[in-house]
């Protein structure tokens, strides 16, 4: 086995080894479009259900229908089966692009990519029920969309880097969002729906197609 | 030209060791054996000869009861295998395979 023979083949391998070895290429594009279609459901079901979609914090005092006590709760019951169901669907679909591929579904790699996801998203979630104790229900809406981009920033490091992408727009809506108030399910759809959509195809047509 | 390469990466097998640790911090013996789909005493073979050269750095710990060691590149590791690369890339550039 002398790889000096074929430089050119061993440089190419090297290559290979060295991304498979660091980066979790196997996120499916799939999981992104999930997790937009359930949020659109869960932003819709919400906006059904308090039928406003100022949750800003001059018009919850004047909320008739429901008491503020009842839509914190619905708010909080909603978001999180949103949560679960998105990230249920999320992993069958990237498992079923690493078997597919032939890759460990539970290597250093996805290790390294779901802690790197997931201390920032218990830092927002914490943050988010602080806010909601303090009764600042509306600040809770742009912080998800921050903590979520600034996770998804964060875990970019150990998979495709166009995540990064996603990411970066995650946080510019989430802080246009903290001034332009009045509009919190309107952006928390555009956040966690339509860009998880437009980023999920765009990344399985760019890279699932192929494989 | 070809006496830049450097015979400790002559296998495919070191190569591959060395090109994984260079873009990560540690690995472990399993996680190794993964990526470079390599048998545990074929593995292990060539870890010690790239020890031994000084191109590795071995850690041996235990998680709960079971032994686990982790494999790291050296400064020396990393500069005699960027050579190899640099000469690999010079060969190639004279276009004389």
């Amino acid at each position: 086995m002398d790889s000096s023979n074929r430089p050119l083949e061993t440089l190419t391998e090297i290559r290979d080894l060295m991304q498979r070895s660091s980066k979790f290429l196997s996120l499916s594009g799939l999981s992104g479009v999930s997790a937009g279609i359930v949020a659109l459901v869960g932003a819709l079901v919400a906006y059904l259900r308090l039928k406003t979609d100022a949750l800003s914090y001059e018009s919850t005092s004047q909320l008739s229908e429901l008491t503020r006590g009842e839509m914190m709760r619905f708010v909080l019951i909603d978001g999180t089966i949103v949560l679960v169901v998105a990230l249920t669907l999320g992993m069958f679909f990237t498992i079923r692009k690493a078997q597919k591929v032939g890759q460990p579904i539970w290597s250093s790699t996805s290790k390294r990519l779901i802690v790197s996801l997931i201390i920032p998203l218990i830092t927002g979630g914490i943050f988010c029920l602080a806010m909601f104790y303090r009764g600042i229900l509306w600040v809770s809406f742009p912080a998800t969309l921050i903590f979520y981009g600034l996770a998804l920033l964060n875990a970019s490091k150990y998979t495709v880097r166009d995540l990064e992408y996603l990411g970066i727009s995650e946080v510019v809506l989430g802080l246009i969002s903290l001034f332009l108030t009045g509009y919190n399910l309107l952006v928390w759809a555009i956040g966690f729906g339509v860009l998880n959509i437009i980023y999920g195809t765009v990344m399985y047509f760019k890279y699932d197609r192929k494989s | 030209m070809l006496e830049h390469f450097n015979k400790a990466f002559e296998s495919k097998a070191r190569l591959g060791i060395m090109s994984v640790l260079m873009v990560n911090e540690s690995l472990s013996f399993n996680a190794l054996k993964e990526l470079l789909n390599l048998t545990d005493g074929n593995l292990a073979t060539h870890l010690r000869a790239l020890e031994e050269q000084g191109y590795l750095n071995v850690q041996k710990q235990f998680v709960g009861r079971k032994p686990n060691t982790t494999y790291a590149a050296t400064t020396d590791g990393r500069q005699a295998f960027t050579n190899h690369l640099n000469a690999l890339e010079a060969f190639i550039r004279t276009g004389q395979y």
